[in-house]
């Protein structure tokens, strides 16, 4: 079974967006997504500070199959980075909604979360 | 229309991810690449190999034409149940298939070629038997599982009848040797001892099952493809093809030059190469910064430019390698570009695991 947290926004490029009630949000990858991926070995960050457009490509995953992007779903300025992900790749598939979290940006168009889908969406736009 | 080993149903209860392979429906991976890979280097794993192609070259002038075919010389197989490891070349001097050739007698070899080249090699195989008293026999009857791991022996051993017992512990490296209704062979591709073992279609089902009691794991092709890589093995289509010679593609030493008056195909086209000078060669690459290398991508090197054959992240060394095409006096470092940016990498022999050893 998917696992899905209603809490979440997401985009259709499969990266998920929590609101932390600051102005800024935190981005990953879903659950989804990291299952198609397979065993993540590597994955590159967008620095801290750098600004980003939302639906630019911002960070890359690499498992042991491919690389793929990660797209930016909001646009801002990235506040944190989880460097924990630099040694442990893999928490992006043990547990892609919390340890495996990838940036905080700082919204620059919080009206943008409208754009996003919620949780029962995403799930039909897998099946679609 | 894709095709359907006689395991399928095996892998799907084994909970295989099932993608095409060379339009075949094959088990990518049965839950994790990286655990299986492990697994093979640490324990047993097994491999459904029945895509491959088992061809019986059978007939009073076999060897005569195995000799005319093949770039390395079946002349030096003379005990029965020996293989010998070859590329099958074009008058271009191509690689058209890496292949095995086991020696049963004078007059009955076995070969087994790639599952993607399939419908070429045996087209290759007709035309050029034409002048040669020999039959070709595909063995679609057969299926093969390849069980790989420090452990593969002990537990394959442990499942064969008395019979059979004997003949298949006495088996060296490279060695095969018929076992009842098996043809048991001590080859593999990953770089760990074990065996490759073909088992009529009706009864690999039984076998398998058995294997998997004995606590043998179901390995995917994923992790089939890792740990060639680790082992520094070729993959026909990535590191070599029909357009790119042996002495190139790291097969120089399957090339047997004497006697000098054997003809082989491709024969005089890769003599002239060696004669002018090989201009590139095979090598393994390992990345020293943060990444994954990957088929395809650039090298850059004091000597010129390469291109990555094959890459990808080691799980046994926990870090990046590769098979690369590069000028051949490259020097012991280069760089490869990835998404733009250069990274540093070490140049080595094109062997990174063994026996689950590091041998950098």
């Amino acid at each position: 079974m998917i696992n899905l947290p209603t809490d979440l926004k997401y985009a259709a490029s499969h990266e998920w967006v929590k609101s932390n009630d600051d102005g800024t949000v935190t981005v990953g990858i879903t659950d989804h997504a990291q299952e198609l991926l397979g065993d993540l070995v590597f994955v590159e960050l967008p620095e801290e500070g750098a600004e980003l457009t939302a639906g630019e490509q911002c960070a890359v995953v690499e498992s042991v199959k491919a690389a793929s992007d990660v797209y930016a779903p909001v646009s801002g300025e990235v506040v944190a980075i989880n460097g924990d992900l630099d040694g442990e790749p893999e928490l992006v598939n043990t547990a892609p909604f919390e340890g495996g979290w990838m940036f905080r940006v700082k919204l620059s168009s919080p009206e943008q979360l409208d754009d996003l889908m919620d949780a029962d969406a995403y799930l039909a736009s897998l099946d679609a | 229309m894709t095709q359907r080993t006689a395991l399928y149903d095996h892998h799907l209860q084994a909970g295989a991810k099932i993608v095409d392979f060379a339009g075949w429906e094959m088990p990518i991976h049965y839950g994790s690449q990286v655990q299986e890979h492990n697994q093979v280097r640490t324990a047993a794993g097994m491999f459904d190999v029945s895509h491959m192609v088992v061809v019986d070259i059978t007939g009073a002038q076999s060897q005569a034409f195995l000799r005319y075919l093949l770039a390395n010389d079946v002349a030096k197989l003379k005990t029965s149940g020996k293989a010998l490891y070859s590329a099958m070349l074009n008058p271009e001097g191509g690689v058209i298939d890496d292949l095995i050739v086991y020696y049963l007698n004078d007059e009955f070899y076995r070969v087994v070629v790639n599952a993607g080249t399939r419908d070429k090699d045996l087209a290759w195989l007709n035309q050029q038997s034409g002048a040669f008293d020999v039959t070709i026999t595909i063995r679609d009857d057969l299926s093969m599982l390849a069980v790989q791991g420090p452990d593969a022996i002990k537990i394959v051993q442990s499942l064969l009848p008395e019979s059979s017992l004997e003949a298949v512990s006495a088996l060296g490296a490279f060695y095969a040797a018929e076992a009842g209704d098996y043809f048991v062979a001590r080859t593999g591709y990953t770089g760990e001892d074990g065996y490759e073992i073909m088992v009529p279609n009706e009864q690999i089902g039984t076998f398998w099952d058995q294997l998997l009691a004995a606590g043998v794991a179901p390995i995917g092709l994923g992790a089939r493809d890792t740990l060639r890589l680790e082992a520094g093995m070729n993959l026909y289509g990535s590191d070599m093809d029909d357009s790119t010679s042996p002495l190139i593609s790291g097969m120089g030493w399957t090339i047997s030059w004497e006697p000098a008056d054997r003809n082989f195909i491709g024969r005089d086209a890769i003599q002239a190469e060696r004669e002018a000078g090989v201009q590139q060669k095979l090598v393994g690459l390992v990345l020293l910064e943060k990444g994954v290398l990957r088929g395809h991508q650039k090298v850059h090197c004091a000597a010129g430019e390469g291109e990555i054959t094959s890459g990808t992240f080691s799980p046994t060394l926990g870090k990046s390698v590769a098979l690369a095409r590069v000028p051949a006096g490259i020097s012991d470092t280069c760089d490869v570009e990835i998404r733009g940016k250069r990274l540093a990498a070490q140049v080595v022999k094109p062997v990174f695991v063994r026996h689950g050893q590091s041998q950098l």
